[in-house]
């Protein structure tokens, strides 16, 4: 499929995520948007990978140009769990304090 | 059209169906569910593009062991009541306007870009996509970083463990 499409799919699937965080109260969702947005982020990596290797498997059929993409997919997604127990965490612990999910109770934090 | 084509466009609208509504729906649960849709959608663009271990990763960390957590929480918390704050209307509108506008630039700068206005995404050549010659490259290139993700791992895991402590 020409790249341009994938570019396309996943500024869709970003901007959703952004929407998402400027529209939504719950703290959770605004959580998931981000989680959406790395996933968008992911996707065009994958879909570059594959068009580097493509241009590079013309002149060299055992290239291995564009695995270097995956593995940081692979990272991102290694750090994206990390930062979701975390956050997850932080979020049980507000919801302990304030019992709400409500993100305008997080402007506390000025005082 | 061939059936590759009819299972990307299948899979795009897919995702961004299900990833609108997440943003719709009013029950948490719901948008929990919904983003699990979005996983398995761009899971099959993983196959689609022959990423074979990335779209297994994909399904069992995201969809398998971060959404369980969402899931987890959401029902500690009791949020499946539809009692929500609201944003009112023009916060709403505001929010969905701004980010209409950054997609319309960003799909035009991307239609005008001609640098990458003939380049195709492989599907059909080339394996760099499974699983052995991206271990390969992960434990001889790229072993410090995987080394430091398991002490990020663990000091996450302490991180979340003291974090959610009582007191």
């Amino acid at each position: 499929m020409p790249i341009q499409y994938y570019i396309i799919l996943s500024l869709a699937l970003f901007c959703i995520g952004i929407v998402g965080v400027l529209v939504r109260r719950n703290v959770i969702i605004v959580f998931m948007c981000i989680e959406l947005m790395l996933n968008a982020v992911n996707l065009l990596l994958v879909a570059f990978s594959k068009m580097h290797h493509g241009v590079a498997y013309l002149s060299d059929k055992l290239t291995t140009t564009g695995t270097d993409a995956q593995l940081f997919v692979f990272f991102i997604m290694v750090v994206a769990a990390a930062e979701v127990s975390v956050g997850l965490a932080i979020i049980v612990m507000m919801y302990r304090n304030t019992h709400s999910v409500d993100v305008n109770f997080l402007n506390r934090l000025k005082n | 059209m061939s059936a590759i084509q009819i299972i990307f466009w299948f899979l795009s609208a897919l995702a961004i169906v299900s990833a609108l509504m997440v943003l719709i729906s009013k029950n948490p649960v719901h948008s929990v569910l919904w983003l699990i849709m979005v996983f398995f959608a761009i899971s099959g663009h993983y196959i689609l593009l022959n990423a074979q271990f990335l779209a297994i990763v994909n399904l069992i960390v995201y969809a398998g062991a971060i959404m369980v957590l969402f899931l987890f929480v959401i029902m500690l918390m009791n949020l499946n009541t539809e009692s929500e704050p609201q944003k009112n209307l023009w916060m709403k509108l505001a929010g969905a306007v701004s980010g209409g506008c950054l997609l319309m630039i960003l799909v035009s700068l991307v239609r005008q870009a001609t640098e990458i206005g003939n380049k195709v995404a492989e599907m059909k050549v080339g394996n760099i996509g499974l699983i052995g010659n991206l271990g390969k490259l992960l434990f001889s290139d790229y072993l410090v970083p995987f080394e430091i993700s398991s002490v990020l791992f663990l000091s996450a895991m302490v991180g979340a463990v003291v974090i959610g402590k009582k007191n």
